[in-house]
Formats: C-alpha cells, sequence, structure tokens
C-alpha cells in the first residue's frame, strides 16, 4: 500500500512538474517577483527628505521624469547606443556565422569555442582592457603618434559614447555569435543550391532564402544584446566620461548619492517598459518584413 | 533525336587526392531517360551535380545540346534539378515554391500562373497551392520537388535519388508515375540512384558507376544478360561466381575449365582467344534448378542446403556440394525445408546459362 502523498504525486502530472520547478520558482520569487514588486511600489512614493520617504500613492514620479529633460535624453542616448551596438554586432558577426555554418568542413566546434574564448575572462577586466587600448596614452593613440601620422592623440576615442559603443559591442559579440550560428547552420544547404538551380543569382538566393531563414537568429540576437545593453551601466561608467553616460547611471545615482529612490524606481520601470516595448517592436517588424521579402 | 545531347568528355572532379568522377566519356541522348546506378561514394551523385553546376569539374568538358556549359554557374544552366531531400522552401508556400523558378524568365502574370496550373495538373496536386512543406506527406514533397524544376520547362531534368525517403510501395507508385511523366513531356530525365531495380525499371540506358569510373552503359536487358565485368554482374542481380581458365578455343565456343567441376565448351561472349587466360563463370540462381531427384542437364551436382530463405513468391536456398563451397539458387516451386531430406538436394545448370566474365 503506497503512502497517501506518494499516490498522489505518481498520478498528478502537474504535483510532478510543480515540484521539479520548485526550486528555480522559488529563486525567481524572491530573487525577481518581490524586488520588482518592490521596485514598482517605490515609483508611486515621495522622497520628503534625505532619510524619509513618504508613502502615499502618487503618480508624479512619472511626470517628473518627462519633465525632466536630461531624464529624457539619456533614455533616447540609451536605446540609440544600444542599437548601434546591437546593429554593428549583427553586422559583424553575421559574415562570421554564415562562413563557420557553410563553408567550415572539419571543427566547427573549435571555431566557435576560438571566437568566444575572449569571453572566458570577466566582463570587467575586458572593459579595462578597452581603456588600456583607446585611452590618450592607450595602443591606439600612442602607435599612432610614434608611427607619426598623429600629432595629438585622439579625444573622441577615450571617455566617450564611441568608447562605450566599441566596448560593448565586443563585451556581447559572443552571445549574438551562438543564436545567429544556431539559425544558419540549421538552414540546409541544398536550400541555396535549389535557389542557384531555380536562376538566382548568389545575392538573390541570399535575400530570398538564406536571409529569412536565419530571421529567428537574428531576432534572438537582436534581443540578447539589446535587452542587457540598455541597461548596462559598468562600461558607461569605466568608460563613457559625461559624453557616454547612460539612463543606467542616473538610476544608480538616484538610488546612491542622489538618494531619491521613488525617482529612480520610476526611471527603472520607464526603463523597462521601454524595452518591452522595443524588442516587441524589433520582433513584430522583422517577422513582417520577412514576409514581404518572401 | 540528337543521340549526343549531353556530351560528358573526359571529365574528373578530384576532391583532394580522392578522385570522385575519374576521367569518363559518355553521351545522354535527348529525350531519354537515363540513369547513373552505382554503390554510395561511386561518384553518381558528383557526375550529377557537375551537370547541374553545383561543381566544377577538374579536367574535362560539358556540352549540352551543342553548347558547352562546363564553366557555367547552376542559374545559368538549362538543368533543373530534384533534389534527394526535395529541398522545399520551408518558409513560402507551394505556390510561391512553384513560381519561385519563374521570376527570372521574363513571364507574364497570366504566363506565369498558367504555367504553374498546368505543372500542379501534371503531379496532381491541385488544391495544394497554399500549404507549407511541414504540411505534405514525403510523396507530395517529391511532387512539388518535381513540379518546381519542370514548371521552368528545362532542357534536362536531373534526379538525385528522389524515392529514396519513400516507402517501398509509394516508391512503386513513383516510379511508374515518373516513368509515364517522362514520356509525357518528353525531357531528358538523368536519374541518379543505387537501387538497382529502380534503374533498371525505369531507364532506356543505365550507365553503372564505381569508383569514378563507368563500368557498363548499356540499355537494362543488355546489363543483366550480358555484364562486363564481375562488378556489373555482381552488382545487377544477384550471382554465383566460379573460378575458370580458358582452353582450346572453337569458333564461337571455347573450352573452360572450371575449378573443381572439370573442363566445359560454352559460350565464348569474351571473345577470348588466348589459352590459360583467367576468367570468372557467372551463373545466376534462376537458371539452376533445385530439385530433390537428379537430372539429365549438363551438370548436375548432389548437395547440401546450409540456409534457406523464404521470399514469398520464392525460395532462396544456400547449398553447399562438394565441388563448390557455396551456391545460391531460388526456386519458385512449392519447395521449402521440409521438402529436402536431410536438406539433401540435387543442384542442376545448363552449360547455355553459364556467362564468362573479365576478371577484373
Amino acid at each position: 500500500m503506497l503512502n497517501p502523498l506518494k499516490s498522489i504525486y505518481a498520478k498528478s502530472e502537474p504535483a510532478r512538474a510543480y515540484s521539479l520547478l520548485s526550486p528555480a520558482l522559488i529563486l525567481v520569487t524572491l530573487v525577481m517577483l518581490i524586488p520588482l514588486t518592490l521596485m514598482l511600489s517605490f515609483s508611486f512614493f515621495t522622497q520628503t527628505s534625505f532619510t524619509e520617504i513618504d508613502y502615499s500613492f502618487t503618480v508624479q514620479r512619472y511626470i517628473d521624469f518627462f519633465q525632466k529633460n536630461l531624464l529624457v535624453s539619456l533614455l533616447i542616448k540609451s536605446i540609440k547606443i544600444s542599437f548601434l551596438v546591437t546593429l554593428i554586432t549583427l553586422l559583424t558577426a553575421y559574415p562570421v556565422c554564415y562562413y563557420i555554418a557553410f563553408y567550415v568542413k572539419k571543427n566547427k566546434m573549435l571555431w566557435l569555442v576560438l571566437l568566444t574564448l575572449p569571453f572566458w575572462t570577466s566582463y570587467l577586466l575586458r572593459v579595462f582592457s578597452w581603456k588600456i587600448i583607446l585611452g590618450t596614452k592607450g595602443v591606439i593613440n600612442s602607435s599612432l603618434i610614434n608611427v607619426g601620422l598623429l600629432n595629438e592623440p585622439l579625444t573622441f576615442l577615450m571617455y566617450s559614447e564611441t568608447a562605450v559603443i566599441i566596448t560593448l559591442t565586443h563585451a556581447w559579440a559572443a552571445f549574438a555569435l551562438l543564436p545567429l550560428y544556431v539559425s544558419l547552420d540549421k538552414i540546409d544547404f541544398s536550400l541555396i543550391e535549389a535557389g542557384r538551380d531555380l536562376g538566382l543569382s548568389r545575392f538573390e538566393v541570399f535575400w530570398k532564402i538564406t536571409l529569412p531563414l536565419s530571421l529567428p537568429g537574428i531576432i534572438g540576437a537582436i534581443l540578447i544584446i539589446f535587452i542587457p545593453t540598455v541597461g548596462d551601466y559598468v562600461t558607461p561608467a569605466l568608460l563613457g566620461g559625461t559624453d557616454g553616460r547612460m539612463l543606467s547611471n542616473m538610476i544608480q545615482g538616484y538610488f546612491g548619492k542622489i538618494n531619491n529612490i521613488p525617482l529612480g524606481a520610476a526611471s527603472a520601470t520607464i526603463m523597462l517598459f521601454t524595452v518591452a516595448i522595443v524588442t516587441m517592436a524589433v520582433s513584430y517588424s522583422t517577422k513582417k518584413l520577412s514576409q514581404r521579402m518572401s | 533525336m540528337n543521340n549526343s545531347f549531353i556530351q560528358i568528355h573526359e571529365i574528373s572532379k578530384h576532391f583532394g587526392s580522392v578522385r570522385a568522377v575519374d576521367n569518363v566519356s559518355f553521351q545522354i541522348h535527348e529525350g531519354e531517360f537515363f540513369s547513373l546506378l552505382g554503390p554510395s561514394g561511386c561518384g553518381k551523385t558528383t557526375l550529377l551535380r557537375l551537370l547541374a553546376g553545383f561543381e566544377f569539374p577538374t579536367n574535362g568538358k560539358l556540352l549540352l545540346d551543342g553548347i558547352d556549359i562546363t564553366s557555367l554557374p547552376p542559374d545559368k544552366r538549362p538543368t533543373n534539378m530534384v533534389f534527394q531531400n526535395y529541398a522545399i522552401f520551408p518558409h513560402i508556400n507551394v505556390e510561391k515554391n512553384i513560381q519561385f523558378g519563374l521570376r527570372k524568365l521574363g513571364l507574364s502574370k497570366e504566363e506565369i500562373e498558367k504555367r504553374v496550373k498546368d505543372v500542379l495538373s501534371l503531379v496532381k496536386l491541385e488544391g495544394y497551392e497554399e500549404r507549407f512543406s511541414s504540411q505534405l506527406s514525403g510523396g507530395q514533397r517529391q511532387r512539388v520537388a518535381l513540379a518546381r524544376a519542370l514548371v521552368r520547362q528545362p532542357k534536362v531534368l536531373l534526379l538525385d535519388e528522389p524515392l529514396g525517403a519513400l516507402d517501398k510501395k509509394l516508391r512503386d507508385e513513383m516510379q511508374l508515375e515518373l516513368r509515364s511523366l517522362q514520356k509525357e513531356i518528353g525531357i531528358t530525365f538523368v536519374f541518379v540512384t543505387h537501387d538497382q531495380q529502380e534503374a533498371i525499371s525505369m531507364s532506356d540506358r543505365v550507365a553503372v558507376m564505381s569508383e569514378g569510373k563507368i563500368q557498363q552503359l548499356s540499355a537494362p536487358n543488355e546489363l543483366y544478360k550480358n555484364p562486363q565485368n564481375i562488378f556489373v554482374s555482381d552488382f545487377i542481380g544477384e550471382t554465383n561466381f566460379l573460378k575458370a581458365s580458358t582452353k582450346a578455343q572453337d569458333g564461337e565456343h571455347i573450352n573452360v575449365s572450371i575449378e573443381n567441376l572439370g573442363e566445359f565448351k560454352i559460350k565464348n561472349n569474351l571473345n577470348i582467344s588466348e589459352n590459360s587466360f583467367d576468367v570468372v563463370c557467372s551463373i545466376r540462381p534462376e537458371a539452376m534448378k533445385i530439385d530433390t531427384v537428379k537430372s539429365d542437364w549438363d551438370i548436375c551436382l548432389e548437395g547440401k542446403i546450409r540456409q534457406t530463405s523464404y521470399l514469398g513468391e520464392m525460395t532462396k536456398f544456400y547449398v553447399e556440394t562438394k565441388e563448390l563451397e557455396k551456391i545460391i539458387t531460388v526456386s519458385s516451386q512449392h519447395f521449402d525445408n521440409q521438402s529436402f531430406k536431410n536438406n539433401d538436394c540435387f543442384i542442376s545448370i545448363s552449360l547455355e546459362d553459364i556467362s564468362l566474365l573479365n576478371k577484373k
């Protein structure tokens, strides 16, 4: 005779499913759901003094956000930087993945491992390395000056938007490689041959067959890069200077030195929704585009 | 009819040190159903891909209808291919798949519609225009691939083992259908297969390939009746090989000493004139007779049945005799395991069923 608990467990699929999910569910509740709810709640409060918060409900913080030109422009800049990072990553990673998927016959895995090799070091270390490369007395500037091509160091390289874009692109490229590679590798090469056989040039075959079929990978790569880079604050804090500052640096400030937790929470919430809208728009429009292409 | 419609002239294709196709020359007639037959790795698919333009030959020349196509890319050749896995574009529906190859032909909208409609009825796929590849069965996909290639009205249709993925019954149906379709539209078909039965039953002519070379090119019945070497004889159907060497020659006949059996006078189908020339004698299993009693045939051997396999319409026997280690024979009579007492049997052979093969 089974004990009752055991027999319920044996009969009920949901019971088994939830027990398998429970470690993850508990973790997500503790580190995601509760903090997010708290953040959302705080965005409706008011900071009255340095230490005190008025807990009565108000949407004033959201109005504040859109009345502060600085915050709105930082939001736009964050999106712009992320957009450029995503675009550059796609344009550089796609051909590499295409090459590995279709032209590398042996040791594809080795290629992928080698490409992701730089990403085995910590993110922070890589950011600092870019500091060494891009700095006023860094690798690029000193070499160019030594060779005699420059008299003065290029200042736009460091503590600028350019520095943030370069660093973020490099930092996230590996994450774009994998979805792109997987989607391209899945394409049966005979489809490409069939396209050529049916009278299309290489270029036309790419537009009509390869690109539409690799779209899931492209969307995956866009989301995987865009979402984390919009909110990145380490790279802009270390390499951005004033020019390359992003909204996340400001949010950090509100929770720290500036100490306006409700406004910080409201900014973070706005950013969350912006990212959600942008990603939805991206997936929707790419899908529409691919339908029109074929 | 143009008998040198496709001219394959001293074509070789090397992949590194591998000679996939090794100095091959032959011609394909206009409007014929031509098969390239051979085991995997024999170079048949490479040869087809050379014709399609997916590979370019290391040496040699390809002419189609008098035009040198050796270095033309696939999109510039008047050939179309039915791929082994059909290669139907998964992101567009059947109708768009079929229209795909018509974009570049500069046809009017009405002409495109008409052609698509006609080809769909030709392959019996009316009503499937809106379906996607994932919503089709294997046989239907095969028809789509066929329609997509035929709609361009190519001079040559190349087929790369198109029936390999279908189940036996459907494959038999499609064989008949492909054959009648080819007759109906009159396009030259070049068909690649490893299935000898398929090649023999469908083709006007068959080229048997092995190790990058053509072993024999002839009509299907010739391949079976008069194989030119051991490879072809072994590959087309099943046969028994007996070692032998030639003795005195006498007009159309030749005296041959068959190992362990003695000397016999048989037809000199190889026109051998030398003595002591090593050859192989081949006897088809169905040409022999297996029985419980002795016969008065030219050769009658007493043997023991070592194994039988029941094939429905016939039974296959593996027999060992004093003289020969292993003989394969078939019988459509109602013999089975129980018919032979102690597995004792008699194998009878008629001399006219023995053919000589070059030892190569």
